[in-house]
């Protein structure tokens, strides 16, 4: 890889991305072994920052650098002294001290991660910034759609729901763009945000138009706690304009996959029956996640330094 | 006697899995393949490195693998419960050749294996990290047989010693045997091979090349003149 930092997905190119996805390819092989544990990274400390709540994203870090046997320090806000007002920078210089070799940083603020790379000498992984990006859940759902679809380069794409709030979202339209799939945003007009016109991809505001065509939907969660305004009506307006359910399932093409990065409303944008049922990926996507997470950690430290 | 690709059931001859431009570089190890400085592109490879000498050409090379096959049958009482396991890149061409041979010679099918190293090397603060090549065991998996690894130089051992490793992982062999097709001296580690396809004194500063019909569209050996004189190869790449 020639980057240093994975900030955001426009950063990487076409090489890097494939580079990891074929990576995480061999780190999944690994998965089913008797001993789930690489030489790889021994010695070499991971620092998973988390500055807002996180399930999926903490853990899959978490057992990706374990698995390469690096030493991780778990770090989150709350317990640590940012309760009693240290600032980024401060633990930064803190963490740089302690001679971690990679950083994973989630944080409220856009743009934090890239700060914070200027501050520490190691890697800094973004695992998502605020409403800006979220690379590592784009390059485990561009994993997933190629497992299951065998390509990306000329798949059409549909990422619908809360645009405005989603870091997934902008992630996943730079590189799927870079890996030259066809992406159409499907939205209400108030979660799309400003300037969304510049993105490389296109704009619907009527799903059952564009879900006929599609071989990938990727649902995208309602972000209550990020809406400060009334977004739309009501949930119920909202589930039946921009839901998915089994009626809408069905108008699907046969080979489409139904992908949500989780955590799920269910009953907002998707029903139980639909992420329950064989075409969701949404179960794959998490264990898919342990293995792209091994990939970006192997490619960005097992180099030089 | 011009060697017929083979071509049965069994491991996929493996270039490095990348859809990226890389070519199959990718185990460019302890100084045995391309010198310093050199493009990523096979045919630029190729065509720019045309020196050195040929050590062995395409019928010596099948002669010297018919000889290994049958010294093989011959100290392992017929390869009964063994295993090849090839190290990419070349080592799983060679295992795969040499399963082929066995199997012309006495009808025993071996079971075919191919072990990538790359997270098992010792170097990689060194060198940084590579494109992964592909992992795979027989169906039957490893366990109680005897295990042979192919690889085609032996050189520092560090490529053997990070296998071994590797092997652990993986489950727990009766034996673990080794084939190289060429050693070339200057080991750093207590590691020697049960079968040697030739012996080839060297210098550190030379560059051993082995290239198979498989990957590089021919069957040679070649000793090159190298330009790293630590011979830790760390000009490659």
């Amino acid at each position: 890889m020639k980057i240093k930092h994975l900030l955001s997905a426009a950063d990487l190119s076409r090489e890097d991305a494939l580079a990891v996805l074929d990576t995480a390819t061999e780190m999944a092989a690994m998965a089913g072994r008797e001993v789930k544990k690489l030489p790889t990274l021994r010695g070499r400390t991971v620092v998973n920052l988390f500055y807002e709540d996180s399930t999926r994203t903490r853990i899959s870090f978490e057992a990706a650098a374990k698995r390469l046997s690096a030493d991780v320090i778990n770090f989150s806000a709350k317990g640590s002294s940012v309760s009693k007002g240290e600032s980024l920078k401060d633990t930064a210089l803190t963490l740089q001290a302690m001679g971690a070799d990679a950083v994973v940083v989630r944080h409220p603020a856009a743009g934090a991660p890239h700060r914070l790379a200027g501050w520490v000498d190691g890697s800094v992984l973004n695992a998502g910034d605020g409403m800006h990006e979220h690379p590592t859940q784009a390059l485990l759902d561009a994993y997933t759609i190629r497992s299951r679809h065998g390509r990306i380069e000329g798949l059409k794409v549909a990422i619908v729901g809360d645009v405005l709030h989603s870091r997934v979202a902008r992630s996943n339209v730079y590189l799927l763009h870079t890996l030259g799939a066809h992406v159409t945003l499907v939205a209400p007009p108030t979660l799309l945000p400003v300037g969304v016109e510049a993105w490389p991809a296109d704009v619907s505001y009527d799903l059952d138009a564009v879900l006929p065509g599609v071989d990938v939907v990727m649902m995208l969660r309602v972000q209550r706690e990020r809406m400060i305004d009334s977004f739309f009506p009501s949930e119920r307006e909202y589930s039946r304009r921009y839901g998915l359910d089994l009626d809408r399932l069905r108008g699907l093409p046969s080979h489409a996959i139904v992908m949500h990065p989780g955590p799920m409303n269910r009953g907002v944008e998707i029903s139980p029956e639909v992420a329950d049922s064989p075409r969701s990926t949404i179960v794959e996507q998490v264990a898919n996640g342990v293995s792209v997470r091994m990939a970006v950690l192997y490619l960005l430290l097992g180099g030089a330094r | 006697m011009a060697r017929p690709q083979v071509d049965q059931a069994g491991v996929r001859v493996d270039r490095q899995p990348s859809d990226g431009g890389k070519a199959d570089d990718g185990k460019v190890v302890e100084g045995k393949s391309v010198g310093a400085g050199h493009g990523k592109g096979a045919g630029g490879v190729d065509s720019k490195n045309v020196g050195g000498k040929v050590i062995i050409d395409g019928p010596n090379l099948a002669r010297i693998v018919d000889r290994m096959a049958h010294q093989i049958l011959e100290k392992t009482s017929g390869a009964r419960d063994t295993v090849l396991l090839g190290i990419p890149t070349r080592g799983v061409p060679l295992a795969r050749r040499l399963a082929d041979r066995i199997r012309a010679f006495e009808g025993v099918s071996v079971p075919l294996g191919a072990l990538d190293i790359t997270l098992y090397r010792d170097d990689l603060r060194l060198r940084g990290a590579r494109a992964l090549g592909r992992t795979e065991l027989p169906p039957a998996g490893i366990d109680g047989t005897r295990v042979i690894l192919v690889d085609d130089v032996l050189f520092s051992g560090r490529t053997i010693r990070a296998a071994l490793d590797a092997i652990a992982d993986l489950g727990r062999p009766r034996q673990v045997q080794l084939a190289v097709l060429i050693d070339r001296g200057h080991r750093e580690l207590p590691i020697r091979a049960d079968y040697v396809g030739k012996n080839l004194p060297t210098a550190l500063s030379e560059n051993v090349r082995v290239r198979l019909v498989e990957i590089d569209g021919m069957d040679e050996v070649r000793i090159e003149a190298g330009r790293s004189l630590d011979g830790s190869g760390k000009g490659d790449r």
